[in-house]
């Protein structure tokens, strides 16, 4: 088991990469801690799979060093690196058996015959695969074979870490929850580093102590759960995660107040001048719909049930504005919106701004 | 940075700068002979039983004239791609509808007929031969192009079903169903829907029946005396007529490899995937 | 896939069906016409019963010829499948080097057979062959038109070079097919090179393989071609294969009893081996299970 370092770590799949376009994965700094659950969150493309190739070795990158507790791994190839990884579609030699299949990395490792019979006896119990320990795994169903592909990897006592990229793309969704939980369990039970790659932040953030949102080869934030809800650190953070996600607002911005159109919304702490794009954020869960004249009037365009909450989207001097309201409430004739100016985020160039004057 | 992770990969990279030899020496060994024949057809007769040169040493284009003048020898070509093509045709025509038969139902004998069709490929066209001769006889078929193109249907037919077949599995059945509830008629679907989705599988079938058809020998000049004469019988007989002019004879071969040449640049793309006959 | 019964599907199949049929079943009942009857020529045959059977089994020529064609095809396919795998092994896998390899490799196999005899006939010589000239001016004995192992060592040569390629774009095909990920698990697993072969790409290349097995076991057991005009069956009858004796024996010799007694059995021989590589591979397709999602 072991932290892992990064240290100006970036790649680039040409030969001569020229601008920071031609880099798959930006330049990044970051520390994973051992033991510690992680979540690569980002949509198709990001670079996410990139940085978890990195980080086992099947990838050399262009620049940067990674580093297993002190030891420099950079140029050390996969098989050296006592790294385990679980692919988005299962592996699984088909024509070994169930137990063959998890003995294999053992195998190949010259552990002991005794070791590795007691190993893969505990991984079948633990993997609820004891009845099926004989029979040729080409058999199985998608979701026995992506716990294999699991099991290959945990029955490694010694790995520093353990990577998944996407492992329940092909599984069942109600299979989805139980492997889920599984590796919670198994987290728990081994404490391994684990850092999961997806592009569902349902997945991410049900699984993960911290999770980190890439977007276009770059990092955007690290943080719990609460943190990218409540201070997103990038626009993209914030309409990725949440359902519906953050509304976001062109806005001229004035001390503590931010104009919006002719309307003047304010603000929990004074900023000062920013040049650049500024933006406003607000949570649809923090905006609510009334009467109060003090409110912003909005056009209601369209009310969505989801069954204990509803979404209502709305225009505001043009832009949309959406929010959640509790099931029983009704949506006034001429609403008007408040925002809970507490929950206000200001962005310079979809960047949070964070510190207020 | 550790020693180990040194080492280890450079002897990766030393590896696999070594891996194109193989590949590399299987493809000498195959360009040699052919590479042999070619210098050959640039030689005078005089000059490959006289001296023994890497290159010809006075270039002539007299065997390629004389084979491209004498009708004999170019009618050969002409009789020849006349019923590889009228095969490969025919083939493709009926193989179509029976390969959408046995990739999308299941009926009556359908194992077993699929079965026998293929034991028509295993059979050695030495055993058909002289029943073939006679039963074209009886025809008055003898010495015709169709003649050798139905002929050659006897193991071309059951390859390019079993080709087809696997290609057409890999189109799903709700295109199909799709295609039905929009209204389309059976064959409005299969030319205007299917043909274009399974068109690789078209193409290799084609050319699996355009190679098998043009490499035969023994069927084609069973069945033929002067007028349908393929190339191939055309060279055999050559050789031990005319005493061998090895010059025109090398000039003959390179002429025929060149067709099969031309037809596997086109396909080059899909190759790998059609002699695996869509089954991967 | 899940296939509907329906017997109108036998309408499709009628076309294939009448055009096989006619030019399978009508020559094979001729055939076995010939191999129950004799004739003193003017067309008058009378019932001659299983004879010609007894005859073809009872004689050595025919068993030197079956001993001589089962030798063949099995040198054939020891030699050619594991070269055509380790030479797709070493293939690039993607660049602009795969068309070029493809195309070169695939020229043998569009080669007439015939021409490719006449190609190793002059290859060979020691007159004006590049090999003959090669061997001779080595201080080399070599003469396949006088030497029975020579014959037979030119002729195995001439196959691999006209053949081995099908098996290499048979397995490469599966080669090719494997996902990615197989190779990274496997790095990752700590396996080794061969390892890696044996349980990664030698399953994955089973069904084409098997492809492969048939299709050059049928054709070096029916060949003909090549050897006939390369050598003409001999030196003696060193390389008097059984269509080459057939043809002999029919066309030559006009002994049509025995010839088509013989056609008989060969045909039965190749029906029976080939069923035998069918059940294999149908077998296998039953037991391999829904087609898996990383297919």
């Amino acid at each position: 088991m072991a932290k892992i370092t990064l240290e100006n770590l970036a790649h680039s799949y040409m030969p001569f990469p020229k601008s920071d376009a031609d880099f798959a994965l930006k330049e990044i700094n970051h520390v994973w801690d051992d033991g510690g659950a992680y979540a690569l969150l980002g949509p198709s493309g990001c670079g996410k799979t990139t940085l978890l190739n990195i980080i086992s070795g099947l990838l050399v990158p262009s620049k940067g060093n990674i580093l297993f507790n002190e030891q420099n791994v950079t140029q050390l190839q996969p098989q050296h690196r006592d790294i385990a990884q679980v692919f988005q579609f299962p592996v699984i030699y088909d024509t070994m058996t169930v137990a063959e299949n998890l003995a294999f990395p053992l195998v190949n490792r010259k552990v002991a015959k005794s070791e590795i019979d007691q190993r893969v006896s505990e991984m079948l119990e633990i993997l609820e695969l004891g009845s099926k320990a004989n029979s040729k795994a080409r058999g199985l169903t998608a979701d026995e074979k992506q716990k294999i592909s699991l099991g290959r990897g945990l029955v490694r006592h010694d790995v520093n870490a353990i990577l998944f990229d996407e492992p329940l793309t092909v599984i069942d969704p109600h299979m989805k929850w139980q492997l889920r939980t599984k590796l919670k369990e198994l987290h728990r039970q081994f404490e391994h580093t684990m850092i999961y790659v997806t592009h569902d932040q349902t997945e991410a953030l049900t699984f993960a102590d911290k999770v980190v949102v890439m977007y276009e080869g770059e990092v955007v934030q690290i943080g719990t759960p609460e943190e990218l809800f409540d201070e997103p650190a990038h626009t993209f953070v914030g309409y990725f995660i949440g359902s519906p996600g953050m509304n976001v607002l062109t806005a001229d911005l004035q001390k503590n107040q931010a104009k919006l159109g002719s309307h003047v919304i304010e603000l929990g702490k004074s900023y000062p001048d920013l040049d650049g794009t500024i933006e406003l954020g607000i949570r649809p869960e923090f905006v609510s719909l009334g009467n109060d004249p003090l409110g912003v009037p909005v056009q209601v365009t369209a009310v969505e049930d989801i069954g204990r909450y509803k979404i209502v989207r709305t225009q505001l001097e043009g832009q949309a504005l959406d929010a959640v309201i509790p099931e029983g409430q009704s949506v006034p004739a001429e609403p008007r919106a408040i925002l809970d100016k507490s929950r206000i985020n200001i962005y310079r160039d979809s960047h949070l701004v964070r510190e207020g004057v | 940075m550790s020693t180990t992770s040194l080492t280890s990969g450079m002897r990766t990279t030393r590896g696999a700068n070594f891996k194109w030899l193989v590949p590399t020496l299987y493809i000498i060994f195959l360009l040699l002979p052919i590479y042999w024949l070619v210098n050959m057809s640039f030689k005078t007769n005089q000059e490959i039983l006289s001296t023994f040169s890497l290159f010809p040493e006075a270039p002539t284009l007299a065997n390629y004239a004389v084979i491209l003048t004498d009708p004999s020898w170019y009618n050969g070509y002409i009789n020849s791609m006349i019923y590889v093509v009228l095969n490969t045709v025919i083939t493709i025509l009926v193989a179509l509808p029976a390969a959408y038969a046995f990739s999308r139902y299941r009926f009556l004998g359908d194992k077993h007929l699929f079965f026998w069709l293929l034991t028509n490929r295993m059979a050695p066209p030495a055993v058909f031969a002289l029943p073939f001769f006679q039963l074209y006889s009886a025809f008055g078929l003898i010495d015709t192009h169709i003649a050798v193109a139905l002929a050659h249907c006897l193991f071309n037919v059951p390859l390019a079903v079993w080709i087809l077949e696997g290609f057409m599995s890999g189109v799903p059945k709700e295109i199909d169903e799709t295609a039905y509830i929009d209204g389309y008629s059976f064959p409005r679907f299969f030319v205007k829907i299917f043909m274009p989705l399974t068109a690789s599988g078209i193409g290799v079938a084609a050319f699996f029946c355009f190679m098998f058809s043009w490499v035969e020998l023994l069927l084609a000049r069973t069945l033929t005396v002067t007028d349908a004469k393929p190339i191939t019988a055309t060279m055999t007989r050559t050789v031990s007529a005319s005493g061998l002019d090895w010059g025109v004879l090398a000039a003959a071969g390179v002429l025929t490899i060149i067709p099969g040449a031309l037809v596997i640049y086109f396909v080059r793309n899909y190759i790998a995937k059609g002699f695996a006959l869509g089954r991967v | 896939m899940e296939k509907t019964f329906n017997n109108k599907a036998w309408f499709l199949v009628l076309p294939v069906f009448f055009l096989v049929a006619i030019s399978a079943i009508i020559p094979l009942m001729t055939v076995v016409n010939y191999s129950v009857q004799d004739t003193f020529g003017n067309n008058q045959f009378f019932w001659a019963g299983t004879e010609w059977f007894r005859e073809v089994l009872h004689s050595s020529r025919f068993y030197d010829a079956l001993l001589k064609n089962l030798a063949f095809s099995a040198i054939i396919l020891l030699i050619q499948i594991p070269l055509g795998i380790s030479i797709a092994l070493t293939m690039p896998k993607k660049g602009i080097w795969v068309p070029v390899c493809l195309v070169l490799m695939a020229l043998p196999l569009l080669i007439p057979w015939n021409v490719v005899g006449t190609i190793w006939q002059v290859f060979g010589r020691a007159d004006i062959g590049l090999l003959g000239y090669t061997l001779a001016n080595l201080g080399i004995d070599y003469n396949y038109a006088n030497n029975a192992v020579d014959a037979w060592i030119t002729i195995i040569v001439m196959d691999v070079w006209h053949w081995t390629s099908l098996v290499v774009l048979l397995s490469y095909a599966g080669l090719v097919s494997i996902p990615e990920a197989y190779y990274q698990a496997a790095r990752i697993d700590g396996a080794s090179r061969w390892k890696v072969f044996r349980y990664i790409q030698l399953p994955k290349m089973n069904r084409v393989l098997l492809i492969a097995v048939l299709l050059r076991f049928m054709d070096s057991f029916m060949v003909y071609t090549e050897p006939f005009v390369l050598t003409g069956g001999g030196p003696g009858n060193s390389t008097t294969f059984l269509s080459i004796d057939l043809v002999k024996m029919a066309i030559g010799q006009f002994d049509l009893g025995p010839a088509a007694a013989m056609s008989i059995i060969y045909f039965l021989i190749v029906l029976l081996v080939s069923w035998a590589f069918y059940t294999v591979m149908t077998n296998y397709d039953a037991d391999a299970p829904e087609k898996g999602v990383q297919d």
